[in-house]
């Protein structure tokens, strides 16, 4: 089967700038080829998910409130399958952080994306998820939250308006209708990777830690 | 003011008086501050702690008292320091005004002064393996020293206090928030009903809850300290993120405490319009908690409802202020620009449309046998308890505090419309709910009152003073406080007149409404329902970023 360029209904490939990420997903399925069987189980399968994603809310500060805004009336996300936002991980498809994560709330949010069933999506909506925003000198707050956990889209804005969420949204569902569920999605072994290095990030921070703590005690350089 | 003067010196001859500054500022020696502190509220009926500031003056530690009478609506401050930096103690005022527990719960965390005598000295904001206090000045903020930690916090149970003997030795004694004998249920801090990123920690005794551990701290950013590093024009942007639902009123705090100290006057059309914006947010945020408050009883509908004219508010922001959200619009000296030439248009279009729509959600809700069931007297807030623990806003009034700063201090333009101070008895859970809804009526009034107004001006004029590029205060301290849409916000700034062209302010401090809301959960809801914990917490109403901060 020929994937050259996802045909995706309601959204037309001109509408969407900046699409290196998924362009390169594209280009990876061309690559490797695809079976005509699996290629289509993988279409609707693609389809279906893509059109029911459940959206864990996570939000902490003004963005929820924008988010909030998106399942009333007016913006009304149901049209596009996201309007059953849960309240427990395990039921979402997709984490929607909104607000700033502070050191404090940093180990709850690596749990609650742990307890995410697969295949599970992050979403980083506002400045302050992204790069830590306003608040970036702060002492407490995390430059971002692909510090914790990877990223899949993007949303900048303080708040980001409602269209620019549906904007961010319709990212995601454009990068799971341009993936390959069956046989080669290597989602788990990039995740296991990006913890990995995390965790040699954090060994090395915390062993300068000591090496500090120690000077100080010692109120000498550590020599060795 | 120098009768009060006589009768503080009456009552404690070391204090020394400073009458320079825009309130009485009395300057009391530790020791003798507790006793003054009894007898000022007792004797001299300042029974209301507006603010409580934490100071690091460099060469001392120490806290800044903003004490309001009640009756009379006086206000003075005391100032209480000391020059020991190693370990700085002060005496507890906490069982005098029962909302300093938490407040020097927050000096400990920021400046670590231990207060003697308090009853529970924990962390507040910040994890409680955290090395350091950050408002210090002379604070290592090396990430070596704090990084970011993924360990969930350990011995979040172990508390101390510093128990002052009789002969005047202090003793530490160690001791544990819950007994192992309770049995403690978590609540949050990722909990859809907690409103963001509250935590509880809540003993239950079968169905009812016998006490509330409130564990805070969850999105505290450390807008203070940021503030510190700033210019004064930047630091306009954090009041508006603290809390979103009043991001207006806060800004224009600021921005009035700022126009104070330079003796700014601000053109009456900039006025205006800024009291103008600060009842449309006030209405969205009431529209707000009416919709949150009813979809935690599971009544979803009446949230859609309440969003459905919240978005009429956002598209007259959106209009003139270019954003639905922090909307970043008061600036000092008036706001950035004029209003949008519908401007007059859609605020009448809302005024005309809200008093049928309001109706409507008295006809859903207000009646409903649930609605009535879980929240008529339950959660019961006594006038005096309201005041002791300096709840003010829609919760205050609900308990019958006369507490509006609209009225009892007012601002802008608050004196020269008309309007109501809505005042209920009960204080339960429904006079809270329906003092808003009572609010919005008085927004609309406010806001057709304003429309004429404006009519007059025109519709073009001043709407921006004249402000230096760069703003330098002079060496000093103000206060401000506004009526934000959950209570008496307060901006508290301090220069120290430093001379180079790029002045930064020494210290920066907001005293929250919410801060002091969340402190009576725990009396709230002493002997309630578990379930009825989210109804309690829902009326109460508070934005958990403005706790944080």
């Amino acid at each position: 089967m020929e994937i050259k360029r996802p045909k995706i209904k309601s959204m037309k490939h001109e509408d969407f700038k900046d699409n290196e990420y998924i362009d390169q997903l594209v280009a990876e399925l061309n690559a490797a080829g695809t079976n005509v069987v699996v290629g289509k189980l993988d279409q609707l399968l693609n389809w279906s998910r893509s059109n029911s994603l459940w959206p864990f809310c996570f939000g902490t500060s003004c963005c929820a409130i924008e988010f909030m805004c998106l399942g009333a009336a007016r913006y009304d996300m149901a049209r596009f399958g996201f309007e059953v936002a849960r309240n427990s991980p395990r039921q979402a498809d997709y984490i929607m952080c909104q607000g700033t994560i502070t050191y404090r709330m940093a180990p709850a949010l690596l749990r609650l994306y742990e307890q995410m069933a697969e295949p599970k999506y992050v979403i980083a909506c506002g400045g302050c998820t992204i790069s830590g925003g306003p608040f970036k000198n702060s002492y407490c707050v995390v430059k971002g939250v692909d510090e914790i956990i990877p990223v899949d889209v993007y949303m900048p804005g303080c708040p980001p308006r409602p269209e620019a969420m549906f904007y961010g949204l319709m990212q995601l569902q454009r990068k799971i209708k341009a993936s390959k569920f069956l046989g080669g999605d290597n989602r788990k072994e990039d995740r296991k990777k990006f913890f990995e290095a995390k965790a040699a990030e954090e060994k090395d921070a915390a062993m300068r830690a000591e090496q500090m703590r120690l000077a100080r005690e010692s109120k000498a350089p550590v020599l060795e | 003011m120098a009768d009060i003067q006589e009768k503080i010196g009456a009552l404690c001859p070391e204090a020394q008086f400073d009458t320079s500054g825009e309130l009485l500022l009395v300057i009391v020696p530790d020791e003798k501050w507790h006793a003054l502190a009894k007898a000022l509220k007792e004797e001299l009926h300042y029974d209301y702690l507006t603010a409580l500031v934490g100071m690091d003056w460099k060469d001392s530690l120490g806290c800044m008292y903003y004490l309001t009478n009640t009756d009379t609506q006086e206000m003075l401050h005391v100032k209480v320091s000391t020059t020991d930096r190693e370990n700085p103690r002060l005496h507890t005022v906490s069982d005098v005004w029962a909302v300093a527990n938490y407040q020097e719960r927050e000096v400990y965390d920021f400046f670590g002064i231990v207060f003697i005598n308090h009853p529970d000295m924990r962390r507040f904001f910040l994890r409680n393996d955290w090395v350091g206090y950050p408002l210090r000045k002379d604070y290592d903020d090396s990430p070596e020293l704090n990084p970011l930690r993924l360990n969930p916090e350990e011995n979040e149970d172990d508390t101390f206090s510093l128990i002052e003997e009789a002969d005047g030795t202090l003793k530490r004694i160690d001791k544990k928030v819950f007994g192992p004998e309770e049995y403690v249920i978590n609540v949050g801090p990722q909990h859809p009903s907690t409103h963001g990123v509250m935590r509880y920690r809540t003993s239950i005794d079968g169905e009812l809850v016998k006490k509330v551990d409130v564990v805070s701290g969850y999105i505290h950013r450390g807008i203070e300290k940021l503030c510190e590093g700033m210019s004064y024009q930047s630091t306009l942007l954090y009041p508006e993120r603290l809390d979103y639902m009043a991001a207006h009123m806060n800004r224009h705090a600021v921005c009035l405490c700022l126009e104070k100290a330079l003796g700014i006057e601000v053109p009456h059309r900039a006025e205006l319009i800024r009291m103008m914006m600060d009842e449309l947010m006030r209405l969205s945020s009431h529209l707000l908690s009416y919709g949150c408050l009813t979809m935690d009883q599971g009544a979803t509908t009446a949230f859609f409802y309440g969003f459905r004219e919240r978005e009429l508010i956002y598209e007259i922001f959106d209009k003139t202020c270019g954003a639905r959200m922090s909307m970043s619009y008061s600036t000092i000296g008036g706001v950035v620009k004029d209003v949008h030439p519908d401007f007059i248009k859609d605020v009448r279009h809302l005024c005309a449309v809200m008093p049928d729509k309001l109706k409507e959600y008295h006809k859903l809700f207000t009646g409903n046998v649930i609605a009535v069931g879980r929240m008529k007297g339950v959660g019961i807030l006594s006038k005096e308890d309201a005041i002791n623990y300096a709840i003010t806003g829609p919760s205050g009034r609900a308990s019958g505090v006369h507490c509006d700063v609209r009225k009892c201090h007012p601002y802008s333009l608050y004196n020269e419309v008309e309007f109501d101070e809505v005042l209920l008895e009960s204080g339960d859970s429904m006079d809270r709910y329906m003092v808003r809804m009572k609010e919005m009526e008085q927004s609309v009034k406010i806001l057709e009152q304003c429309c004429d107004m404006l009519e007059k001006e025109g519709i073009e004029g001043e709407y921006c003073a004249k402000v230096p590029k760069m703003i330098k205060l002079p060496a000093g301290h103000w206060y401000q406080q506004v009526e934000a849409s959950r209570g008496a916000f307060g901006v508290y700034i301090e220069s120290d007149g430093d001379p180079k062209p790029f002045q930064k302010p020494y210290r920066m401090h907001f005293q929250s409404p919410c801060f002091n809301l969340v402190g009576v959960v725990d009396l709230t809801c002493k002997d309630n329902l578990f379930a009825d914990l989210i109804s309690i917490t829902a009326s109460i109403d508070y934005v958990i970023p403005d706790i944080d901060r």
